[in-house]
């Protein structure tokens, strides 16, 4: 028997987005946040460098210069009125972040302080510009807390360890979601006027990977296989410095303040591949330049694939005061010592740009037309909005989650004050119970950590920074494979409390979901664009892909694509140069 | 369990060997409980072969993947930062994801943190914490008013603080200290550093009812100055100085 609980608003994620959609619907209807997770242990939390801002604190800056460097960073895949929205608006919610307590670092007269990053630039690229606001190397950290204080001062309900397995809908329009409860395994269903998936990315589907265990795509994974499309799966972020490896991040903030990467002949390689902001190019550049230094057997080590991130001309009270966490991740992962040794790093996968389409509501769109999914919302790293286009820049993660968190949150506060509760379908739980009963009843022929080894080895070796054809129809084949794999595993653990072997084979299945979408998104675009760098289409290819894709689950498990167009403003599409 | 066949066995034995090469043999002695199987804890113990620079935490994850997969921990970031994996580790607290193999090879103790009761394994009851988190009011109260940008605080006063901003709520203090294990009402190291890092903010205007809170029986005045807890903050935050602080300014400063 599952227990039934009714709510206005109904948040299924505690990070960023999440939280901060919990405060703004909160104050207005009758809320609860479920997560997986206590909130505090959410991946926001690891962000690092910082979070922009035109506050223009330290120099001359505007919006539209931020607005600018977000479109051109994505590649021009960017849907601009929703970056200028996000742009103008990150002002306003940086300071409301401070005025609830986060406490960033400031400069001599007490403004809060802001540093250089990747792909923001004064003037519409004419050098690196101090934008982005940070407290040390923990910005997301002090988010992250800010916001779970503001929920604890609101007294806002939160059902801890609870996993969501399925989103209900009824004559369209979403009905509430369906949830296993750890500590007891007992099936809830909360029935909701609207709900908001904030459930984080999926980068745990690749084998180096800056991203938590717990990031397993569950949001998109679930709506995906109600019907619901997702958004530009083939752009993912591979962030060029990962701890050797690891793939621990290092931030993009230790470029930004001055810390340089090397090749093994000790060159400063940036210059050649960005002459004018080097080191602090987006993301997506920076990777594929080391990939091609390696490529060209200038990269260090036993196999010749690393590079080196160098802090030792570096002031050491700099490292110290500004970025003591990635120093120490250093000291405790590799042993080395940042202050006299070269730091081992190579691109790790970092973030998903695409996801649930959203309006710039936070309500979520299907089809080219954008149709409204009545009642049903996403907002950060699961969404789409699509801010980030191709390649995110760095600090803008944070922004989303607190610009279109609040956005979505106020949306499906005021949805829910007039919506009516929607019946819920026949047998609600039925879905839920048929799949976690099959991994139940099933005998352990094969570990779910052997069908996981091999999706995160083929994703990394065949769709990760530079991608080909041939690549990615093998990699079509092995997760089809996979799949077949994956219907056959039955867990060890057949209790009731906390079976954590439950959840992760169910996890499991949802990350190979969005392993399909993105290969096969990977695979039809054939041209180069942000994060998606194809070595058989070099170049990017505006006549023919200037366009959003859209993955549909077939009900044999294939994916459809459709596209929608990207909506323009301002900037027309130039050759991306730093 | 389905019986496993002799070429079962053999694959198995197979992969265990090639999984052994080069590798450092950790063996794992787990403290284990389930109330689905036993109203006692028992221990078991597990052999592991891992890289030298693993993470504790792999070793875990080896044993739950190709051992045992009843075995329940929670874990989410793996780097320290994210707070989950607080256990007791050769009789000490720490993060599983911040040991390396090599400094605990070739056998490693592991147990639940004390003082919050064992739901399952590993995974402790952290409701009793949160709620002594929750009861010093662990967040920014300023009534004066919102200025239209940010309120100024000098690079001086935002480092009176600066450490315990640094908290991850791990556990890890709290559930090292001997009078917590004995005192439930204690609202424990991690309770205070959280009030410490509002009641030292320049902007924050709710320091005496903190300090009133703190004062009562159950807040610092427990605490007996074991340094415990700033032994096992796998953040390096001061615990121990940052309780003393509280003390000092509820003694002295009249707020």
């Amino acid at each position: 028997m599952a227990t039934t609980h009714t709510y206005d608003a109904l948040i299924v994620g505690a990070g960023g987005a999440g939280m901060r959609a919990a405060i703004e619907a909160s104050d207005k209807v009758r809320t609860a946040v479920i997560s997986k997770l206590y909130p505090t242990r959410s991946h926001t939390g690891a962000a690092q460098g910082g979070m922009c801002a035109a506050l223009a604190n330290m120099e001359e800056d505007y919006p539209e210069w931020h607005a600018f460097d977000t479109v051109k960073g994505g590649d021009y895949l960017v849907d601009q009125p929703a970056a200028q929205l996000m742009t103008e608006e990150a002002v306003e919610a940086v300071y409301q972040l401070e005025h609830w307590g986060l406490p960033f670092n400031r400069t001599p007269e007490g403004k809060i302080a802001q540093r250089r990053f990747g792909g923001h630039t004064r003037n519409h690229g004419e050098g690196p510009v101090m934008r982005a606001c940070y407290a040390a190397d923990r910005t997301g950290h002090m988010i992250l807390q800010t916001l779970y204080q503001q929920c604890v001062k609101r007294d806002v309900k939160f059902f801890n360890e609870f996993y969501v397995l399925d989103l209900l809908m009824q004559d369209g329009a979403c009905a509430g979601v369906v949830a296993y409860e750890l500590a007891t395994g007992e099936i809830h269903i909360f029935r909701a006027k609207s709900v908001l998936f904030a459930t984080g990315g999926y980068g745990r589907m690749f084998k180096v990977s800056s991203n938590a265990h717990a990031l397993t795509g569950d949001g998109p994974a679930v709506v995906y296989r109600r019907g619901i499309p997702l958004e530009d799966m083939e752009f993912f972020q591979f962030h060029p410095t990962g701890l050797n490896k690891l793939g621990i991040l290092l931030s993009e903030g230790a470029r930004g303040e001055g810390a340089i990467l090397l090749n093994k002949d000790g060159e400063r390689f940036m210059e050649r591949y960005a002459p004018t902001i080097k080191d602090l190019a987006p993301r997506d550049v920076v990777s594929r330049s080391i990939f091609q230094e390696i490529k060209e057997g200038r990269g260090d080590g036993p196999n010749g694939d690393y590079v080196y991130l160098d802090f030792r001309h570096m002031d050491p009270k700099i490292l110290e005061e500004k970025l003591p966490d990635i120093t120490e991740f250093a000291r405790v992962y590799l042993r080395v010592e940042p202050t006299k040794e070269l730091v081992p790093i190579q691109p790790t996968a970092h973030y998903a740009m695409g996801g649930i389409p959203t309006d710039i509501n936070g309500q979520v769109v299907t089809g080219p037309e954008e149709t409204p999914v009545p009642g049903l919302y996403a907002a950060g790293e699961c969404a789409c909005v699509s801010v980030h286009g191709a390649n995110r820049l760095g600090t803008n993660s944070l922004l989303d989650i607190v610009v279109f968190g609040r956005r979505g949150g106020a949306h499906m506060a005021e949805f829910a004050a007039s919506a009516q509760l929607p019946a819920l379908p026949d047998d609600p739980t039925k879905h839920t119970m048929d799949m976690l009963n099959g991994l139940l009843t099933r005998d352990r022929a094969e570990s779910a950590d052997d069908v996981r080894t091999e999706l995160q080895a083929a994703m990394y070796d065949l769709a990760f920074v530079v991608r080909t054809d041939e690549g990615l129809a093998e990699a079509q084949r092995i997760l089809a494979g996979l799949h077949e794999r994956y219907d056959r595993l039955g867990v060890q653990d057949k209790g009731s409390v906390y079976n954590t072997d439950l959840m992760e084979t169910v996890e499991l299945g949802f990350l190979l979901d969005c392993a399909d979408t993105l290969v096969t998104a990977a695979r039809a675009r054939d041209e180069s664009r942000g994060g998606h760098y194809r070595e058989d289409h070099p170049l990017r290819d505006d006549a023919n892909w200037l366009k959003h894709s859209l993955a549909y689950r077939q009900p044999d498990g294939s994916v459809a694509l459709d596209f929608k167009p990207v909506k323009m403003g301002p900037y027309i599409p130039m050759e991306r140069k730093y | 369990m389905a019986t496993e066949t002799a070429a079962d066995v053999l694959h198995a034995s197979d992969r265990a060997d090639r999984r052994r090469e080069g590798k450092t043999r950790l063996t794992l002695k787990i403290r284990r409980f389930n109330p689905e199987v036993s109203d006692e804890s028992w221990w078991d113990e597990f052999t592991v072969f891992m890289e030298p620079t693993d993470r504790l935490l792999d070793a875990l994850h080896e044993v739950k993947w190709h051992q045992d997969g009843t075995l329940a921990l929670r874990r989410s970031c793996a780097h320290g930062v994210c707070g989950s994996d607080a256990m007791m580790i050769n009789g000490r607290n720490d993060l599983a994801c911040k040991v390396l193999v090599q400094d605990v090879a070739p056998k490693a103790t592991v147990e639940p943190i004390r003082g919050l009761s064992v739901l399952k394994d590993l995974i402790v009851d952290m409701e009793p914490f949160f709620e002594g988190f929750k009861s010093v009011m662990p967040y920014l109260i300023n009534d004066s008013g919102e200025p239209d940008k940010e309120r100024y605080q000098s690079a001086e006063d935002r480092a009176r603080f600066d450490d315990t901003t640094k908290c991850i709520l791990c556990a890890a203090c709290t559930t090292s200290c001997p009078i917590f294990w004995g005192d439930e009402g204690y609202v424990g190291p991690a309770a205070i550093v959280n009030a410490h890092r509002f009641i030292y903010d320049s902007r924050d205007e709710g320091s005496r009812e903190r300090l009133k809170i703190l004062s009562e029986k159950t807040g610092v005045f427990r605490c007996r100055t074991t340094f415990n807890c700033t032994d096992a903050c796998p953040r390096g935050i001061q615990v121990t100085k940052a309780i003393q602080e509280v003390k000092r300014s509820i003694l002295f400063d009249r707020f």
